[in-house]
């Protein structure tokens, strides 16, 4: 138990997708001008994030990794298929994106209303697919430990992203020179933004 | 390329295709696409470069391979097509990187898989290998893909010679013996925040070169 809350507060604060390793900057960058849009992309992300991480760690540890296919037949044990592991990983992404949508749009016809547009946009958004090889580099043990992780990794992005769309919303009043305007200063708020969270860095529970 | 012939293959509007992207039309500070995968390997040269050498030659053979097939692909399953091509693609890059610079593939870790989701090639695929024929399309992967690696290697430079005193892992600094007058290395600019506020220093500078890109205030 204390493990995993240790992953979920480090994955949230300490190795926060967007200020530590820039993954998801595109959507970020594009979507965080008003705090209500940035929020539902950011509840979009953590959803698909919950999912995909833990059935890509299935996938990583049943099929793609070396000798996990001695469940099959035990001459299989040397055989080593990783270097599928990208496009194994894309596939189940773009497909439970498919699938989220389809599902959400039967069910919730109001939430896919307001997540509609941002949920073809999440295939192809690095945090989604980096969680899943974060979770491959790092070799988290279970499918607990990968499931903890990949909520924590969409809660760090949310409150990124939320952060600086209230940013932004506020930054209309005052006066920036004029070729740092918008897409300039964007990046230096996120770069202090950064800096702000490096102070986290280093904690354990 | 028979029916490329009309238009000789360096023609003034291909010659743009590859230099547009350098300045005003660059994927980086303009287009605002790749940003992702491209900040974190910037705290040296060596891998920088690599990179973008990387996205280059993926972005330059999808884009060849999707303009050839443009018309055989069904609007309905286009991304995931886009998809399956350059996660191949990068499968054989990584595969490379792999087996000729262990090193620097250890260094760039997840981000060569990145380059799959990297913005560019798919903005790209979408916004041009579709609707051009492949001798075009492949100018503009490699424009593109030029556009972007310079902007990786620039601000590659600055943080090596500011972060560690070093340029590809040459020691400037301490060739020229500053450290003997007090001369320390930031630390700061290793940190990844400072490759943001770098970029928006270089978006900075253009802009006010070039009066055109600067945004209306919202």
């Amino acid at each position: 138990m204390e493990n995993l809350i240790n992953i979920f507060v480090k994955s949230i604060f300490i190795d926060n997708m967007i200020f530590a390793y820039f993954l998801g900057m595109c959507s970020y960058l594009a979507v965080s001008k008003t705090v209500k849009t940035s929020m539902g992309l950011g509840l979009a992300v953590i959803f698909v994030l919950v999912i995909t991480v833990p059935v890509n760690f299935l996938l990583e540890q049943y099929i793609l990794k070396k000798g996990a296919l001695t469940w099959l037949n035990a001459s299989f044990s040397d055989l080593d298929l990783s270097f599928l592991s990208f496009i194994m990983f894309i596939a189940v992404i773009a497909s439970i994106v498919q699938l989220v949508e389809m599902v959400i749009e039967k069910f919730t016809p109001a939430l896919y209303n307001s997540l509609g547009i941002f949920l073809p946009l999440i295939a192809v958004n690095c945090a989604i697919l980096g969680a899943s090889l974060f979770m491959q580099e790092r070799e988290y043990a279970n499918i607990g430990e990968a499931a903890v992780f990949g909520l924590g990794s969409g809660v760090g992005w949310l409150l990124a992203i939320v952060a600086l769309a209230a940013i932004r919303e506020k930054m209309r009043y005052s006066n920036v020179p004029a070729p740092l305007r918008g897409l300039g200063i964007t990046f230096i708020l996120t770069g202090l933004m950064g800096i702000a969270f490096m102070s986290f860095l280093g904690i354990t529970l | 390329m028979e029916k490329v012939e009309k238009e000789p293959l360096f023609s003034a509007k291909y010659r743009k295709l590859l230099t547009n992207p350098l300045g005003q039309d660059n994927p980086i500070t303009v287009q605002v696409l790749g940003i992702c995968s491209a900040l974190a390997v910037t705290v040296k040269m060596n891998p920088a470069i690599v990179m973008a050498i990387s996205v280059m030659v993926v972005l330059a053979v999808s884009n060849v391979v999707i303009a050839s097939l443009r018309k055989m692909i069904p609007g309905r399953i286009r991304i995931i097509v886009q998809l399956v091509v350059i996660a191949t693609m990068v499968i054989i890059v990584d595969q490379f990187l792999k087996a000729f610079a262990f090193d620097i593939s250890k260094h760039l870790s997840v981000f060569v898989g990145l380059i799959i989701t990297n913005c560019i090639i798919m903005g790209r695929l979408e916004a041009f290998a579709m609707a051009n024929k492949p001798w075009p399309a492949f100018l503009d992967g490699l424009g593109n893909a030029w556009g972007y690696g310079w902007i990786l290697i620039i601000v590659s430079f600055f943080r090596e010679f500011l972060g560690s005193g070093s340029v590809m892992g040459f020691p400037v600094m301490e060739k020229i013996g500053v450290y003997n007058f007090g001369y320390e290395d930031n630390g700061m600019m290793i940190l990844p925040p400072m490759a943001l506020i770098t970029v928006g220093l270089i978006i900075w500078v253009q802009r006010s070169r070039n009066k055109t890109l600067i945004e209306e205030n919202k």
